[in-house]
């Protein structure tokens, strides 16, 4: 049997190569903060408000770009109530303050207030709420109740409270102390319920599997992936902050008399509302459009880094 | 429902004594002598000084002095102020005022927010929703202060139509003008929930079966829609409470109407810490037990939540 040739026929094997399903692998994956960045910069909005939160800014950084008027150097009782002039376009308070250059001066003073506020609300929130989230049990129980208890007092009240105690010490940081020290219950508790969420991600077992401490797990795969809310109510309680600057400065506990800030500026225009409404009107615009920019700005990031939201628009 | 009230009462009590606590804890680190302020130019013997720092617990500690205090509020008595009144008394003249306002300046918030906020969401994307949109974001940012002066300014001085300030004559009718900004400043909040909320709804199977039922829209929107709606705006209510309290502050500031609120800032101009604790005592109590009542009313408004954990 073995010289024995078999004689069927065998096709010619010719040489094709494997077929596979192709995956296009062009361009880097898609996530969540790469969705939001191509949805948010197609909307106008976004870049309206970034362009006034950018003016702003540079209002606040680099004043004499904006006024040649030195600080506080521009009141003339001789120009009280004074329209508009040359390099002064929006006239003159009852004190005779160039209100264009208290404007300009006093961005600085709100802006500060805000992000200082912002970030000791947003740095305790995190911390308190990351910690209740990711440890539970005893830790949790703890740190809610304080909590609680910071978020039953409405937090310019304690705020008002804060600044008649430190009456002495009336500057930029003490207020942003009394305020964002008051302000962080809500964000500990946004906080919370993502970190929640996000400990019972694979990757999070996979960590803590791979021999990576709980805290060192926490630091670099949960807080990270629970960021996003706590950008969109940073952006918000700036927002909140220089309002509530400029209602504890209008209230009188706030920054002193002599600060530029546009709380101050509205608080004085007060007493001559009757006669010169423009020195109140002003400021108030000013504060308005800053406000509304930020509100604006952390609505469009939130809608953008949700996905269900963007489907149902 | 009663367990749940129970453990709900029970969950204030950390609550309770520890904003108390806070808040007293701040003041007493309070610079200045009250006993000294209170003796005013002449300077008393070091007896006396020392029998008036007894009879209000100032030569103990302070969890002592706060334990005094506690036991005061819990028999009803608040404190004094600087000016020797008891601050129960200040109260029962200044609450019914803000309580008043409040109560006007809610019914406003909810009137506009539901009429506004339903038209908005059947008008998606149209003129009116769009308009809505942009007159709430301007609420929403102008801080209430901006909106009292311009209210006074044009409302009062300019057309006339009320009084710029209210002072000692403040029943329900000369609050209005006040009432008006605080309730538009509370609104833009409760309209884009009220919004949100009725486009929700409006996606629900029972509607599309009431309508489906052959009911006509004016009984389906009403009954069917707005019922099921309001939850997001009660809720947002009991949160936004710290807000209308500020608000209230400032308002009554603003008009010069003698209410709580308007006592609580002269306090804080004369610095009288013991009258400002207080005061901002009573305004945490209130919080606490307006947060309590709108959990409880969930339960009459969506017979889904019956507290049963």
């Amino acid at each position: 049997m073995s010289d024995e040739k078999s004689a069927h026929y065998v096709a010619p094997v010719t040489e094709a190569a494997p077929v596979t399903d192709a995956v296009v692998v062009s361009g880097k994956p898609a996530s969540l903060w790469r969705d939001g960045w191509r949805d948010l910069r197609r909307r106008p909005m976004f870049w309206i408000s970034l362009a006034v939160v950018a003016l702003v800014l540079l209002m606040a950084a680099w004043p004499t770009l904006f006024t040649q008027t030195p600080p506080n150097n521009g009141c003339e009782l001789s120009n009280s109530n004074g329209g508009p002039a040359a390099g002064h376009p929006l006239g003159y308070t009852f004190q005779g303050c160039d209100i264009y250059a208290r404007l300009v001066w006093g961005s600085r003073t709100s802006l500060s207030v805000g992000l200082l506020a912002t970030l000791i609300s947003s740095g305790i929130g995190l911390i308190m709420g990351a910690l209740a989230g990711y440890y539970g049990g005893w830790v949790d129980a703890v740190l809610s109740r304080i909590g609680d208890i910071f978020f039953s007092i409405p937090y310019i009240l304690a705020a008002v409270v804060v600044m008649t105690v430190f009456s002495q010490f009336r500057n930029v940081l003490t207020l942003a102390l009394a305020i964002g020290g008051f302000a962080w219950a809500s964000t500990a508790r946004v906080v919370r319920a993502e970190i929640l969420r996000v400990r019972q991600a694979e990757y999070v077992t996979a960590s803590r599997a791979l021999g990576r401490s709980r805290f060192g797990t926490l630091v670099a795969h949960v807080v990270p992936n629970a960021i996003a809310p706590l950008l969109v109510l940073a952006t918000l309680s700036l927002a909140a902050s220089i309002v509530a600057e400029a209602t504890l400065t209008f209230l009188g506990v706030g920054l002193g008399g002599d600060t530029m800030s546009w709380g101050n500026d509205i608080s004085q225009a007060q007493s001559s509302l009757r006669v010169a409404p423009m020195a109140l009107i002003y400021p108030s615009i000013a504060l308005t459009v800053t406000v509304l920019a930020f509100i604006m700005l952390g609505e469009l990031i939130r809608d953008a880094l949700d996905p269900r939201a963007r489907a149902s628009r | 429902m009663l367990s749940y009230i129970i453990r709900r009462l029970l969950q204030l009590i950390p609550v309770f004594f520890g904003a108390t606590l806070l808040i007293y804890a701040l003041v007493f680190l309070m610079p200045g002598d009250p006993i000294a302020a209170l003796f005013g130019d002449k300077p008393p013997s070091p007896q006396l000084l020392a029998a008036v720092r007894a009879q209000y617990h100032l030569d103990q500690p302070f969890l002592v002095q706060y334990y005094y205090y506690i036991l005061g509020v819990f028999q009803g008595d608040m404190g004094t102020t600087f000016s020797g009144q008891s601050v129960n008394e200040v109260l029962s003249r200044t609450l019914p005022v803000t309580g008043r306002l409040a109560i006007m300046a809610i019914g406003i918030e909810f009137t506009l927010a539901i009429i506004v906020g339903t038209v908005s969401a059947l008008r998606k994307g149209k003129i009116f929703d769009n308009g809505a949109l942009v007159v709430s974001l301007v609420f929403l940012s102008m801080p209430i202060f901006v909106v009292a002066f311009l209210g006074q300014y044009f409302l009062a001085i300019k057309l006339g139509w009320f009084r710029p300030t209210i002072g000692g004559q403040n029943d329900w009718g000369d609050l209005w003008l006040p009432a008006i900004v605080l309730g538009l400043s509370l609104f833009a909040t409760s309209m884009r929930l009220m919004r949100g909320s009725v486009l929700d709804t409006l996606n629900q199977d029972w509607v599309r079966t009431a309508y489906s039922k052959g009911l006509p829209r004016y009984r389906v929107i009403p009954v069917h829609v707005l019922r099921n709606s309001l939850i997001p705006v009660i809720t947002n209510s009991a949160t936004n409470f710290g807000v209308l309290l500020v608000g209230a502050t400032v308002t009554e500031h603003i008009f010069n109407i003698p209410g709580v609120g308007n006592t609580l800032f002269q306090a804080t101009l004369k610095h009288e810490g013991p009258t400002i604790v207080s005061f901002v005592t009573v305004f945490v109590i209130i919080y606490v037990l307006v947060n309590l009542l709108v959990d409880l009313l969930y339960g009459l408004l969506d017979p889904r939540i019956r507290y049963v954990r």
